[in-house]
């Protein structure tokens, strides 16, 4: 089957928030009047530097404590890792795979996928490029879940507050790791998948 | 030039294709990179309308009520969703309260309130006062709204008390199960069929 056109041959562009197809020259749809671009302004430059930033917050995120738990006797601080490993020794190893997948797996896997889309993009490389979109596709599904320790975190620390006896605290390392959640999302929103197709046409600003 | 709202346009590859009616369950998929690109629509603007005043209501129990009670030797203890979000409201910290706020509460919140005023006049045949700035505050507040995650949480933090207090779920929880249901339903992309429905004048 012959291939669709693209909208620059058809001389249009995708309004992102009503999906109306604007005049390729307009600044703002004519439907819902919301600014709209041939492709995401700056697009490569600012999934840097997200990326990097993100990046740069995975080693706090990681290495400093994100709970403090006083029980009984003495308290303990747990990192994301330590807390995995709890679980899994207390025998909930579904749990503890859970949040390996949502705190390590996820983050790690965006930032590969991410910096392989942006560095195949600069290159203008045709390599794969329908497997490349969807690997997009799916790190926009799956990056958000990796607020889940943030919000564990938070559920638990409002609940045991049980002055003497036990409490859990949250600590600056949930801090970090929030930021990392927020910094890949923004990554992922500020990468155009289009360009990943514009290696196919060469005439593209 | 052939009538533009006839054309979609894959967001994913920029691909134009001319619209196709869709049967119920179809969804249509991109040839070049095989995204979706068109979905039939699930609901119409009544039953969008319903399902809107019924996550109210469970927006209102989810926050009313406590999701969970411990108890750990006599003493007993509860918490909301807001609790939960001021726990992490903390010195240096209270920056992950505001991200967790908006996750949680605020983002659902204003896609309740926004979804009820903008279907609320769609309701009658008419365009509400201000509908594209809610049309877009929608657009942008929909990868923020995380109460499915949430839930998750919950529940991995129900498994991680149970070991060492007795745990029982609250009202706001079965609220807010039923709140992310409905969320999911009517936070999609059904509401862009809107744009068609009431014909918005295109400058
Ligand atoms: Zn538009
Ligand atoms: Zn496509």
């Amino acid at each position: 089957m012959s291939k669709p056109p693209y909208a620059r041959e058809l001389k249009v562009c995708l309004c992102h928030i009503c999906g109306f197809a604007c005049p390729q020259d307009a600044h703002e749809c004519p439907r819902c009047f919301s600014p709209v671009h041939v492709r995401k302004t700056n697009s490569l430059a600012r999934t840097w530097a997200f990326l990097i930033a993100s990046i740069i917050f995975y080693v706090p995120a990681n290495t400093l404590p994100v709970m403090y738990t006083s029980m009984f006797s003495g308290g303990s601080e747990n990192t994301i890792m330590s807390g995995v490993i709890e679980f899994w020794q207390h025998g909930s190893w579904d749990i503890a795979i859970l949040i390996f997948i949502a705190s390590v797996a996820v983050p790690c896997m965006k930032f590969c996928v991410l910096g392989t889309l942006l560095i195949t993009c600069q290159r203008r490389s045709c390599w794969a490029m329908r497997e490349r979109a969807k690997l997009y596709r799916f790190v926009e599904v799956i990056g958000y879940w990796s607020m889940l320790d943030v919000l564990v975190v938070a559920v638990v620390a409002a609940l045991v507050q049980f002055r003497a006896l036990s409490t859990i605290e949250p600590r600056l390392g949930i801090l970090f790791f929030g930021l990392v959640v927020v910094m890949t999302m923004l990554s992922a929103m500020s990468f155009d998948p289009r360009l990943i197709w514009d290696a196919e046409v060469n005439d593209v600003e | 030039m052939p009538q533009q709202p006839d054309w979609i346009i894959c967001e994913h590859c920029d691909s134009v294709y001319h619209r196709r009616p869709l049967a119920r369950g179809e969804a249509a998929r991109c040839i070049r990179c095989d995204a979706v690109i068109e979905r039939s629509r699930r609901f119409n603007v009544e039953q969008l309308f319903a399902l809107t005043l019924a996550a109210a209501i469970m927006f209102i129990f989810a926050n009313a009520f406590p999701i969970m009670h411990i108890s750990l030797q006599g003493l007993s203890n509860e918490a909301t969703l807001w609790e939960s979000v001021q726990a992490l409201a903390q010195g240096r910290i209270t920056l992950i309260a505001l991200v967790a706020g908006l996750a949680i509460i605020f983002a659902p919140l204003f896609q309740i309130l926004l979804l009820g005023w903008v279907l609320g006049y769609a309701y009658v045949g008419e365009i509400a006062p201000g509908f594209r700035a809610c049309m877009r505050a929608l657009e942008h507040l929909r990868p923020w709204s995380m109460l499915e995650v949430c839930l998750l949480g919950i529940l991995v933090a129900i498994i991680k008390l149970a070991g060492m207090l007795n745990v029982s779920p609250g009202i706001g929880l079965w609220a807010m199960a039923m709140l992310t249901v409905l969320i999911i339903l009517i936070a999609g992309r059904d509401i862009r069929y809107l744009w068609d429905d009431l014909k918005v004048p295109i400058a």
